[in-house]
């Protein structure tokens, strides 16, 4: 390292510890600060654009402090913007609205940590929704750190609505019944018998004695699922081995990387409804009427995919001018 | 001592240790790398432990009422699975491999079949006439883009004349397929980037509402 | 035999699998139910043989090639922390009154989870949207038809899941929307397209799958 790289070092680790024990707490800008900050960006990305043109590529280090600062920006700024509702959020949401109190919904937890800013607001509007509705939660996961989420969504649902947690119990209202290893064999054999690849909850407490799961023996027994899932094994699995061979009604929430490759069920009624990555989150929210991160995070998203176009045209207007001046 | 507040510095510092390679590789980041490798390395072995050998193996065969004697079948494999590690009977763990691949042979090929195939070509059907010219179209562009995507993949014919044009009409709608998926990417990687930021501007730092 | 055996096996496996399909009743639907638990179980010790063989190397690295020495410790160091509270919370929580899982809020082992794992495993991944950006603007180009259709899709739908793309079109009418494009790259060219490589790949795989189970496909035998 550097002399200059050693002093950027402590002056960073000088603003954070400034930030945590010297700046006021919470940090909001006003409109006309929000609105010069953005002026500035886009004058920024202007100089950017007009070098770029004149054959000077910048570094891409500067094109990760741009990424960096548009996400984080908006974390400060006091502004709401419209989220639009698409029609495959709102189908899963109206699906969710037939069930009648007292129904059992399967929820597949199918994510890790590095997935959850995408799925987990749309796991905490699910748990809240259901829980007001009186739904029946069946919690299981085919991915290890799936049922932790569950339980992080769950207590976070709580926090939100505290009344819940003195109405809510746990085996008569939800039970987590945790992972299993196996992938679509799991859903294969949960066909046949839930018991069969899970005898006991993620407390040790055998499948017979949770109230919850009385007469539950397999799908038959189920009235919907609900799927969040970040990949393999997942939406597609669960379409695979439940919808298509046990007829089990599903709707599912996807990462955004997912989303795509689901349509094809979608429109084929394999899936009733799908929620794509923290746009999808964002709409499930304001459906629900639980505005949480997503509501919040959609803002810095607009913000980040604004700084990407821009970035994509700047490099496409130098590419077509070179390719002009060569000509 | 507060092991909340030691959590989630210890976290932070993880955290701007892995965001730290966005400058350049250095010592810091590589020791996060290593620490990272040997947590998820540890915590894969332990809930496959509780969760599978422990709940599903373990209870069933020691059950007091009603003892299972098949949940051995895939034990015995399991452990042979485990003389990979050593050179001279390695290749014992072919046998569960074997069943591993045979499984999932014999599962996909129908679930493939019936989902990814039948259902979908069943579903490209469509009719042209539903009442409104919206409609209309868009059942026609489904059909149309079906059809000449799977065109473009039949190598087994020369993308020539009609058949070449079709080709390209099926390469038009796989590169509208590409841009949604790239711009599905973008979000999903951006979402990503704004849970770490959430975490340290606010749960860390407190400047966050 | 040693390549017999294990080509018999997935024989047996892999037809098993396939008449239970078509015939899920006595005796098939019960070799399916054994092999689905076996598979489990299997599936367990392939965990538990990747991490294993992760700490064999580090180890060999520490005490043999003397490499890397920090940081295959560091790995080392880190996998036996984690091991040990996920065995000393488990075995607890199953003689404690009332009785907690090892995941448990409160727990060694949910600390680390939550603190080190989390927090490491979501940065890494996190790292990908600064490449991603960085990616488009160098090497993004429409150079031809086929990469401006790519580029005008994926504009659009960046535009339209986000509310700046409504907001950029508030004043047309709704079906010129933003968002209503958006919508209709997803249902229509998109899933048209996502469909002609979701066949493609089934019939693909469905053969693939047909030769293993007979034995025509032995690559996954490894040598000897």
């Amino acid at each position: 390292m550097n002399i200059k790289e050693v002093i950027a070092v402590i002056l960073i680790i000088a603003f954070f510890l400034c930030a945590y024990f010297l700046f006021p707490k919470p940090v909001e800008f006003s409109q006309t600060v929000s609105i010069i900050l953005t002026i500035l960006l886009a004058l920024t990305l202007l100089v950017i654009g007009v070098m770029t043109f004149m054959g000077r590529y910048i570094e891409r280090r500067v094109v990760f402090l741009f990424v960096g600062i548009a996400l984080t920006l908006p974390f400060f700024m006091q502004f709401d913007l419209p989220v639009p509702i698409s029609p495959e959020v709102q189908a899963a949401y109206d699906e969710l609205e037939k069930l009648p109190e007292g129904s059992k919904v399967l929820a597949a937890f199918d994510y890790d940590p590095p997935s959850a800013p995408e799925l987990q607001p749309m796991a905490v509007a699910f748990m809240k929704y259901a829980f007001q509705r009186g739904l029946k939660i069946i919690i299981m996961g085919l991915w290890p750190q799936g049922p932790q989420q569950a339980d992080q969504a769950i207590q976070t649902a709580f926090e939100v609505i505290p009344e819940l947690e003195d109405k809510i119990k746990y085996g008569r209202d939800y039970v987590n019944l945790g992972f299993q290893s196996g992938n679509e064999f799991v859903i294969l054999r949960m066909g046949e018998s839930f018991k069969a690849m899970f005898p006991t909850d993620i407390y040790n407490t055998p499948y017979d004695s949770i109230p919850i799961l009385k007469n539950v023996k397999n799908y038959s027994n189920i009235d919907y699922c609900f799927n969040f899932s970040a990949g393999k094994p997942g939406t597609v699995e669960w379409v695979q081995g439940a919808v298509d061979r046990f007829n089990l009604k599903m709707s599912a929430g996807n990462t955004a990387v997912q989303a795509p490759m689901a349509y094809p069920y979608l429109q084929a009624g394999q899936l009733d409804g799908l929620m794509g990555g923290m746009a999808g989150g964002a709409e499930f929210e304001k459906l629900t009427e639980h505005y949480d991160k997503a509501t919040v995070f959609i803002k810095s998203q607009s913000f980040a995919h604004a700084v990407v176009i821009v970035f994509i045209i700047i490099g496409n207007v130098a590419f077509f001018r070179g390719r002009r001046r060569k000509k | 001592m507060d092991w909340t507040t030691f959590g989630v510095w210890l976290a932070a510092v993880f955290t701007l240790g892995i965001i730290s390679f966005l400058y350049r590789d250095n010592i810091f980041y590589k020791l996060c790398e290593a620490i990272f490798v040997g947590i998820s390395a540890g915590y894969w072995l332990i809930t496959f432990f509780w969760d599978n050998l422990y709940s599903k193996f373990y209870s069933q065969v020691t059950d007091p009422v009603d003892p299972q004697w098949t949940p051995w079948i895939g034990f015995v494999l399991g452990a042979l699975m485990l003389t990979r590690l050593f050179e001279k009977i390695g290749w014992l763990s072919r046998w569960p491999l074997a069943f591993i691949i045979g499984a999932t042979a014999g599962v996909y090929m129908m679930f493939y079949f019936v989902s990814n195939a039948m259902l979908q070509v069943s579903a490209t059907i469509l009719p042209i006439y539903t009442g409104s010219i919206s409609g209309a179209i868009s059942n026609l562009f489904i059909i149309v883009g079906t059809f000449c995507g799977l065109i473009y993949f039949f190598f087994s014919k020369e993308h020539k004349g009609a058949f070449g044009g079709a080709a390209k009409i099926g390469i038009w709608f796989l590169m509208a397929t590409f841009g949604a998926s790239f711009g599905y990417t973008v979000m999903s990687r951006m979402s990503l980037m704004l849970g770490r930021l959430d975490f340290l501007f606010g749960q860390w730092l407190g400047l966050i509402k | 035999m040693r390549r017999e055996i294990p080509m018999a096996i997935t024989f047996i496996v892999g037809f098993v699998f396939l008449f239970a399909y078509f015939i899920p009743h006595p005796p098939f639907n019960e070799f399916e139910n054994t092999f689905n638990d076996s598979f489990s179980i299997i599936a367990a010790f392939a965990i538990w043989l990747g991490a294993l063989n992760l700490i064999k190397i580090s180890l060999v690295k520490i005490f043999k090639k003397k490499s890397d020495v920090l940081h295959s410790s560091f790995i080392v160091i880190s996998f036996l922390v984690i091991v040990f509270f996920g065995f000393y919370d488990g075995i607890r929580g199953l003689y404690a009154d009332p009785v907690f899982s090892f995941r448990d809020q409160g727990t060694g082992f949910n600390w680390l989870y939550e603190y080190v794992y989390s927090s490491l495993s979501a940065t890494m991944f996190a790292l990908l949207a600064f490449f991603v950006a960085s990616a488009s603007y160098r090497a993004f180009r429409a150079r031809n038809l086929e990469a401006t259709i790519l580029l005008i899709a994926g504009i659009l739908v960046m535009l339209g899941r986000v509310p700046i793309g409504d907001l950029m079109t508030g004043w047309l009418p709704d079906a010129f929307q933003i968002s209503n494009w958006a919508n209709w790259i997803m249902n229509i060219p998109n899933t048209a397209g996502q469909r002609a490589i979701m066949i493609g790949i089934a019939l693909g795989l469905v053969s693939t799958s047909l030769r293993i189970i007979l034995g025509l496909e032995r690559a996954y035998l490894g040598g000897d």
